[in-house]
């Protein structure tokens, strides 16, 4: 094996591109995943196959451990708050009671001592259902006389966000132009390849459960399960051990992982579930599912001067814990006027509850929508004023920081003029229009997108708070060590799963405490061994948990100093910390900083009193938030006989801040970017009138393979932002959010000549040739 | 997605498989190939089999050959063999070319021609091949051996004319003439997806006019066929734009096209235009 | 619950005997009976390649086959890619392109890259590319991946 790029000296480890610590175990086939576990017990869920009705009976087979609601006494509901907006509180029982409202909706769950038998006697269990027409579309739930799901729901509306800016009618009013766009986004599926799994343990011993689970946030998993069972928080463990990605869906307190701890206290055993595919699509967390209709008013100069928004999300049967289901509609609300100069600004955000799976955070949550809804009504407008779509964004784009938006939210240093000349410049348009004109003559319909898009990263609590959260999961805390051997310790709260963050906060921590990444260990993940915190989500991770990291370095190097100083017997302005020594400036006087930490534990004695034993440090970070922005341009081309879009190119320049490792940023963005190119044109979840779902399999429901993903081509601008103490900004969900936008921009930019806009997403060849069979038969008719 | 239970059999003779077959086929006994459209409907449990006759042992059925008019291949001959030119004839240059299509590298190691066309899957490129070709099937139990002809096999979606105690135990392809054109294009969303539509087309060219031209179009329809429209649409014609967007014309017409939540008739005839056309187009020897 | 038969899987050179339903796919005999864990499902239905193994040279997908046919077959699973402390240049490749992000489909595409690559080390870019669709990723984009696999193939024919 080569030496990793972990050691060496001299060197910033921040801003370089090294090989990540958590690989050589991951392809080893070396990392823990929940379902590696084996257990005694195996449970299988039996869901229900009505999306709506009363559940009459159950019949269970004889002499089979069988569990349903009934059996749960004393486990209360999952109810997430929201303090604003009209939040009306729903229920969702950890097995349904009386009721089922979704197709997939856990019913009863089995026991067995294998998942062949388990899944075996499931088969014999027979939900007797008095089926209901159920409400799977959002528009239909708003109906007078509709259904109602929930009886504390009335209207089938769980919130309604409104915000109107003084001033509004009177600018409108003054307009000289209007645009409007009428947005649907269809249902998605996060679909990480590693669904859910839990695996819960009882201790005799301790009379501890141990809950190895796929999630994003391990310590809320804890509070939020205690809670719902009603048990000391303390006789809980839960380990997210390596997770197979999230993207969203694992931040959410799923029922099924209640169900295993209650089990494994019952049966003082081990119980296990491994959620197979097909449950991952009915039953896992969806979203996106949302019509959005936008209207645009510009003065004659295509400046624009105000946005009129209504959002209608589908939030499925339940509200997610803990975002709620305002994390959609609220989202839109908040972000709708992206990265564009707009003081006026009229919303209605309303969450609609429906008969479909529960909606969730996803990757961008509502920002790949919203950016897709507001680009897209950027580039009609563009066209209505006879402007190129670059010209537009020129013409809009937020210049002057920092920002305070129409919503009151601040905007700190960004690049979005920049990073769009930038990417206009990479992608050479001029060339393009030229490539494009000759290939229109052969029949070739090729065409050109952009997105321009704020992305709000690494925000604390207060911005949870002003949603109303009863949890704002904000702040992150890290306890650092140096142990006594001289080697380095991070125990942070957030939840990595895939981000690579056990070697980006090494890398802040050896920059500042002068060792090298290979030698520190950043453990996460476990309740136990892990400060509480909250968790790898919203962008967040390195900005928070890197940001508490780093203050905890800083105390770690005060120390540090502080011992040197004495043992060197040499004024602290003077000590360098490198390469894992401390030297005192100008001479050859040094000691190693293992040796430092060895005799903080050993010889205290050394330091009078006036230096704390040990070589632990904590930071916590709260910070207010910070936007990463980027321009991304699509280029496609469209096959008018099949509506088929192949992906030709795809260009970005981003502006996340301080990179800390550009490899590690590179890959985000491209994994967003792919996300994003399945959510323009491929993923899809399909319910049928009955409410039961046509895309339960990975052939029906399609994230892009490699053949879909074109060339990524990334360019960086690194604006170090104010807000953000490592001065890095997220980016985890940038790559998702522009992605669509820029695709759809460049499908409606090839079919040009056609005059057809596509304003739906995915943008499916059916979709795409159904637009364009009506002009032809318009053009026969006319013939 | 666990399969429900089932009792395996591993034959190692074919006497021995036809008679296990006769035996378990009443206990919804079925057989086990190359296992990769069986194996992933036993997982959703859409298919719950009693019995599984598991051929993968069986000798000569692996068997590939060519008696200089027609191939024969045997039941255990994978899709992975076509990898290579297998018969130094067009057809052999037409099943590497087609059967690159078949979903992806590690399923083409497995899944086996025959199992194909016992699947019946509406979009199977080797079910177009064999009704587009006119291929033979050799269909074999305990009470005796009958051959079928493609148009008689193909009896619907995942629907054919074999007895439940019948194992297809080899296809049979005429060889093309050794100046045979033929063409090929499917269309699917993703890469390796099962076909929304495909067609594939062979014909020669003499006195430079098309002469015994073959149109089969799949996955447009419950079964692959060929379509007479077409061929007729291309016959006596001059090989170019003009009878190939004919042809493609008459082949969209034809079809009475399969619908579903996402497609509709319409779009399917699109799909089959643009098709057969490009088969045409893209046609080599 | 069918009758459980004895068999042995060889796998990595190593035999394993266990007892196991017909019904038993290898990719669970695998993880749960030898306790081989490195190898992951996906989907179970054959689209995903998360347990894509290498039997008899040929790399196949381990949820489509059961366990019982494998008996007597050589199988090789990511536990036995590195040589003690050598890495096999694909999972070298792998960490120096970012090949990998959360590593859960990580095994099958090492396993499938590798498995082509040993049948047809001058494989083109662009068939190699047909290869690596074989297999969904949901973390990469693929960018990475492409780049190690492509990396390592010249490794691998230069050997």
């Amino acid at each position: 094996m080569s030496a990793p790029e972990t050691k060496g000296t001299g060197l910033k480890w921040v801003g370089r591109a090294i090989r990540r610590l958590e690989d050589p175990a991951l392809v080893r086939g070396q990392g823990h995943f929940t379902a590696d576990l084996s257990a005694t017990h195996w449970v299988r869920f039996v869901r229900s196959a009505d999306a709506a009705g009363k559940i009459v009976n159950i019949g269970k087979p004889g002499g089979k451990m069988v569990i349903t609601a009934a059996d749960l006494t004393g486990v209360k509901k999952i109810t997430p708050m929201l303090h604003k907006f009209s939040y009306r509180p729903i229920g969702q029982p950890i097995l349904a009671d009386g009721v089922v409202r979704f197709v997939g909706e856990a019913v009863a769950a089995v026991v067995a001592p294998s998942e062949e038998e388990a899944e075996d006697i499931a088969d014999l269990v027979e939900i007797e259902i008095d089926a209901t027409a159920p409400l799977t579309d959002a528009r239909d739930a708003l109906k007078t006389g509709a259904p109602q799901i929930h009886a504390e729901a009335p209207g089938n509306i769980i919130l309604e966000g409104k915000v109107k800016t003084p001033g509004f009618d009177a600018v409108w009013d003054g307009a000289a132009k209007t645009i409007m766009l009428d947005a649907r986004s269809h249902r998605q599926n996060a679909t990480p390849m590693e669904a859910r799994a839990g695996h819960a343990v009882y201790d005799a011993a301790s009379g501890r459960v141990t809950l190895n689970c796929t999630t994003q946030m391990p310590h809320l998993m804890r509070t939020a399960i205690a809670d719902v069972l009603g048990m000391p928080e303390s006789d809980l463990r839960v380990i997210a051990p390596d997770v197979g990605g999230g993207f969203g869906q694992k931040m959410s307190l799923c029922a099924e992982y209640v169900v295993l701890v209650w089990l494994a206290r019952k049966l003082k055993s081990s119980v296990a579930w491994t959620e197979d595919r097909r449950e991952n699509l009915i039953a896992s967390f969806h979203s996106r599912d949302q019509y959005i209709t936008l209207e645009a008013a510009f003065d004659k100069d295509a400046k624009l001067l105000a946005l009129r928004a209504d959002v209608v999300s589908n939030i499925g049967a339940y509200s997610c814990f803990p975002t709620t289901s305002g994390v959609e509609p609220l989202m839109a609300m908040a972000e709708m006027p992206g990265p564009y100069d707009v003081q006026q600004y009229q919303c209605l955000a309303r969450g609609v509850i429906t008969n479909t799976c529960t909606m969730a955070a996803y990757r961008g949550v509502s920002r790949p929508v919203i950016t897709f809804t507001l680009e897209r009504l950027m580039d009609k407008a563009a066209l209505a004023f006879g402007i190129d779509p670059v010209d537009i964004r020129r013409r809009n784009l937020i210049d002057k920081f920092p920002y305070k938006s129409a919503m009151g939210l601040e905007y700190d240093e960004a690049t979005y003029k920049e990073t769009l000349e930038m990417a206009v410049k990479a992608i050479d348009v001029p060339a393009f229009r030229a490539r494009q004109k000759a290939a229109r003559a052969k029949g070739q319909y090729l065409g050109i997108g952009f997105a321009t898009f704020s992305e709000r990263t690494g925000y604390g609590s207060p911005a949870f708070a002003a949603r109303g959260m009863e949890i704002t999961p904000g702040w992150e805390t890290v306890h650092l060590t140096i142990d006594p051997s001289g080697f380095v310790e991070a125990r942070i709260g957030s939840s990595p799963h895939g981000q690579g963050l056990r070697t980006t906060l090494a890398q802040i921590i050896a920059d500042e405490i002068g060792v090298t990444p290979d030698i520190i260990k950043v453990i996460h993940g476990d309740t136990d061994t892990s400060p509480y915190g909250w968790g790898t989500f919203a962008s967040r991770s390195l900005v928070i948990s890197g940001g508490a990291t780093l203050i905890a370095a800083r105390k770690i190097r005060a120390k540090l100093i502080k011992i040197a100083s004495h043992l060197l017997e040499a004024a602290p302005e003077d000590i360098v910390l490198e390469a894992g020594s401390a030297k005192v400036a100008g001479t050859d006087r040094s000691i190693t900083i293992a040796k430092m930490a060895r005799e903080a534990y050993t010889q205290t004695h050394k330091f009078k009193g006036e230096i704390e034993p040990g070589m632990t440090e904590s930071g916590t970070y709260d910070p207010p938030g910070t936007f990463s922005n980027a321009c991304h341009v699509a280029i496609v081309e469209v096959d008018t006989e099949t509506g088929h879009v192949r992906m030709e190119k795809f260009l970005v320049a981003e502006d996340a801040g301080k990179i800390i490792n550009p490899m590690i940023a590179d890959g985000q963005v491209h994994g967003g970017i792919a996300q994003g190119i399945g959510n323009a044109l491929l993923e899809e979840i399909i319910y049928d009138d009955n409410g039961g779902i046509l895309t339960a399999n990975l052939a029906d429901y399609m994230p892009p393979t490699a053949r879909e993903i074109p060339e990524i081509e990334l360019h960086h601008i690194e604006t170090p932002s104010t807000q953000s103490i490592t001065k890095a900004k997220g980016l985890g969900e940038g790559g998702c959010i522009g992605a669509p936008a820029a695709i759809i921009n460049a499908i409606n930019d090839a079919l040009t000549p056609f005059g057809v806009g596509i304003d739906e997403i995915p943008a499916t060849p059916q979709r795409i040739r159904a637009a364009l069979r009506e002009v032809e038969k318009a053009a026969r008719k006319t013939a | 997605m666990k399969p429900a239970p089932f009792i395996r059999h591993v034959p190692k003779t074919l006497d021995e498989a036809l008679k296990v077959l006769a035996e378990v086929a009443p206990e919804d006994g079925r057989i086990l190939a190359g296992g990769q459209s069986l194996v992933p409907i036993m997982a959703f449990r859409l298919a719950k089999p009693a019995h599984l006759v598991d051929i993968n042992e069986v000798e000569g059925l692996d068997r590939l050959h060519s008696d200089g008019k027609t191939l024969s291949i045997g039941a255990r001959v994978r899709h992975g063999a076509f990898h290579k030119n297998v018969v130094d004839n067009p057809l052999g240059k037409l099943l590497t070319f087609v059967g690159h299509h078949i979903a992806h590298y590690p399923i083409r190691m497995r899944g086996t021609f025959c199992g194909s066309l016992a699947h019946a899957d509406p979009s199977s490129e080797w079910c177009l091949v064999s009704a587009t070709l006119d291929a033979t099937m050799i269909a074999k139990s305990a009470r005796g051996e009958r051959t079928i002809k493609a148009t008689d096999y193909f009896q619907g979606i995942m629907s054919t004319a074999l007895a439940e105690d019948e194992l297809l135990a080899e296809v049979r392809l005429p060889l093309l003439a050794a100046d045979a054109k033929f063409g090929f294009n499917e269309f699917s969303r993703r890469a390796g997806d099962f076909a929304m539509s495909a067609s594939l087309v062979t014909y020669t060219v003499k006195n430079g006019k098309i002469a015994d031209a073959h149109v089969g179009v799949g996955g447009a329809e419950p079964s692959p066929r060929r379509i007479a429209e077409a061929e007729t649409a291309l016959n006596g014609q001059t090989p170019g734009d003009a009878a190939f967007r004919a042809a493609a014309e008459a082949a969209a017409s034809a079809i009475e096209p399969l619908e579903d939540h996402q497609t509709t008739g319409e779009y399917r005839r699109d799909l089959v235009r643009a098709v057969v056309r490009r088969a045409l187009e893209n046609s080599q020897s | 619950m069918s009758e459980k038969t004895d068999i042995t899987l060889t796998i990595n050179g190593n035999d394993h005997a266990i007892k196991v339903e017909p019904r038993r796919t290898l990719v669970d005999a695998i993880r749960e009976d030898c306790g081989q864990t490195g190898t992951h499902i996906g989907c179970e239905h054959g689209i995903c390649g998360a347990c894509t193994v290498i039997v008899d040279g040929e790399p196949v997908r381990s949820c489509l086959m059961f366990a019982v046919q494998a008996a007597g077959k050589k199988i090789r699973t990511v536990e036995g890619l590195a040589t003690d402390d050598t890495l096999h240049p694909m999972q070298q490749a792998f960490m120096d392109h970012h090949g990998l992000q959360c590593g859960f489909c990580t095994p099958g595409f090492l396993m499938l890259a590798v498995g082509v690559l040993e049948r047809e080390p001058n494989i083109s870019d662009d068939d190699l590319l047909d290869v690596l669709s074989s297999n969904l990723c949901r973390c990469t984009g693929y960018q990475g991946i492409i780049k190690a696999v492509r990396a390592a193939a010249i490794e691998m024919r230069g050997k």
